[in-house]
């Protein structure tokens, strides 16, 4: 085992020319993962993720720039990558013509599974991400949980070191999305394999990834984890409330030393932002108490990964997708919505 | 991490022929699991079969069997013309579903997801076509077993170029559906027509002869019906190897072509 990152991302940048204009989706991509990390960019739609995972798995050239993927340069050897990497697209990865059971042997002998082998190991996926019940099924009679499970069966199939995930849980109810994660997290715990996942569900990139980096108009704009990433960005949003206005005016100034942060009044209700809510508050409390100041309420809510984007971008995520979407020819993220309606009426051919 | 690293590195490398192979038994195991999709592929032919047939029986004159003898083979080249050049869409709905995407990560080469499923096309074709002969048989239709076997090896050939460009053409059109069949039924139409497939062009004016001489399917469907008659000597048959020969070249090469672009 080598101490060398699993990839090595080094000035990336894609440019997608359309009639008239040219639409610059990833710019000067810069970042290494190491062998076993869980790794979340998050970001809003239209924000270059996808494009930056196709570029990482060899799908798509980069305009400029160059990469290493589990030690082989994305131009020079693709195959080599592709060999290594497993990739679970926005889409659907089973061929809805075919069986669940058919589609994960074609998978292994794609990736030069002897026949015996990838038998054994389709029935491992098939029983542990709970595809037993469908595995003769079309994938077209799949639902939208179950075909994306099959989709991580099939990344997973040659037991790559690396697996690459677009927006897995997207269109997942909260149940499946939530089972969806379990598996992820089994794996990387049975495996050691190393996660690499897009997503804009803020919650989930909260939750499970190690690691956000944090992605806006074609650019890392904050790369920690999310504990750090809250703390040194956002901050708890701590408010107080006082029996009478004075009493607030009184405290504007006591608050405000304490937490070195402006600290905002509306009638007798005091609001500061600040890193450690949860130790100011105990301490505002008592040292108003001792000036004479009663507080009668107090909250504090820890910060959301969307407070960050907030303040990195001066925009939410969700306004953020609603925005500008990258527009061009090859734009994925518009490929996939298109695709996605196609897959809706195409079920009910 | 702690947890132990599962894979070895005995990652594979392309290999065209082996990659093929297994893009082809991929493709034909949809059709295996469910033959009846290559029955109901023959609903257009088989009725051109039945309502055409006797149109053109009362028209010529001619008794069923002899009319069957001309007919039949314009029947087995539709097959084709009808179900390998529309089996693009097939693709065109993997493209948009996602499954494309997937088998181009995989570590194939990008040639055998063409040639793996333009090979595919014969397995449906042969079947077709041994069908239809099967059908027209206890009508008359009579045919020369040999030649039969030569025919649909030529047929095979046919399919291949033709599907190889149905699929070029899926390739081009990504997500647009309705270019892909804009540009299908346009070609698809006048290659019948202009093929003799139907009627005679004999009774035609002379550009539309002169057109026909050109068309690759118009020379295959008189080589079909040479071979079918037992006329394996026939200057047609060698015609028409030489016609499905040049399109299946031309065939691979647009959609191997093709297929190296895609992403």
């Amino acid at each position: 085992m080598t101490n060398e990152p699993i990839i090595e991302a080094q000035g990336l940048t894609k440019r997608f020319s359309s009639k008239k204009k040219t639409v610059e989706a990833v710019t000067d991509l810069t970042f290494e993962v190491a062998r076993g990390e869980l790794v979340a960019f998050l970001g809003p739609n239209g924000a270059g993720k996808s494009t930056s995972l196709r570029m990482l798995t060899s799908l798509i050239p980069p305009t400029a720039g160059t990469a290493r993927v589990v030690g082989f340069d994305i131009l020079r050897r693709p195959a080599d990558v592709r060999a290594r990497i497993g990739y679970v697209g926005q889409l659907t990865s089973g061929s809805f013509a075919q069986r669940v059971r058919d589609e994960l042997l074609s998978q292994g002998t794609f990736y030069g599974m002897p026949a015996s082998r990838a038998r054994t190991r389709a029935d491992e996926l098939i029983e542990s991400l709970d595809l037993a019940p469908f595995a003769t099924r079309s994938v077209q009679q799949l639902s939208g949980g179950q075909k994306r499970r099959l989709d991580i069966a099939l990344g997973l199939m040659h037991a790559p070191p690396l697996l690459f995930l677009d927006e897995p849980s997207t269109g997942l109810d909260p149940q499946s999305r939530a089972n969806l994660w379990q598996h992820i997290l089994d794996l990387r715990a049975q495996h050691g394999t190393t996660v690499f996942l897009t997503t804009h569900y803020l919650e989930e990139a909260d939750r499970y990834a190690e690691r956000v980096m944090v992605m806006d108009r074609g650019r890392v704009i904050a790369d920690d984890t999310a504990t750090r990433l809250k703390a040194n960005l956002a901050g708890d949003v701590i408010t107080l409330g006082f029996a009478t206005t004075a009493d607030a005016a009184r405290a504007v100034e006591i608050v405000q030393r304490l937490a070195d942060r402006d600290v905002a009044r509306s009638d007798a209700t005091l609001t500061v932002t600040a890193p450690d809510g949860d130790a100011l508050l105990p301490e505002a409390v008592r040292r108003l108490d001792a000036a004479g100041l009663r507080v009668d309420r107090a909250t504090g809510v820890p910060p959301t990964l969307d407070d960050v984007f907030l303040a990195l971008t001066g925009r939410t995520l969700r306004e953020a997708g609603e925005g500008e979407p990258v527009e061009e020819d090859e734009d994925p993220d518009a490929t996939a919505s298109t695709a996605k309606q196609a897959t809706t009426t195409g079920a009910q051919r | 991490m702690t947890a132990p690293q599962h894979t070895t590195d005995t990652a594979v490398r392309a290999n065209p022929a082996r990659d093929t192979w297994n893009v082809l038994t991929r493709e034909l195991k949809p059709v295996v699991r469910d033959p009846f999709t290559l029955i109901f592929s023959l609903v257009q032919p088989l009725v051109f079969l039945g309502l055409f047939g006797p149109l053109l029986v009362g028209q010529s004159g001619m008794p069923v069997g002899e009319t069957l003898q001309w007919f039949v083979p314009g029947i087995l080249v539709m097959i084709v013309l009808f179900g390998t050049g529309a089996t693009g869409s097939n693709l065109q709905y993997e493209m948009m579903t996602g499954s494309h995407e997937r088998t181009l990560v995989a570590p194939l080469s990008r040639s055998s997801l063409l040639v793996g499923r333009a090979l595919k096309e014969i397995a449906p074709i042969v079947v077709q076509a041994v069908l239809i002969v099967l059908i027209a048989w206890p009508f008359g239709f009579s045919f020369h077993v040999g030649g039969l076997l030569i025919g649909l090896a030529l047929l095979a050939v046919f399919g291949v170029g033709l599907g190889s460009l149905s699929y070029a053409l899926a390739l081009a059109t990504r997500d647009r559906e309705w270019l892909f069949w804009g540009v299908q039924q346009t070609l698809i139409f006048p290659l019948l027509i202009l093929s003799g497939m139907l009627l005679p062009l004999d009774e035609g004016p002379g550009w539309m002869r002169v057109v026909a001489t050109v068309n690759p399917v118009s020379w295959v469907v008189q080589a079909e019906r040479a071979l079918l008659a037992g006329d394996l000597a026939d200057s047609a048959v060698l015609w028409g190897w030489v016609a499905a020969l040049a399109l299946a070249a031309v065939g691979l090469a647009v959609g191997i072509r093709s297929m190296r672009k895609s992403s």
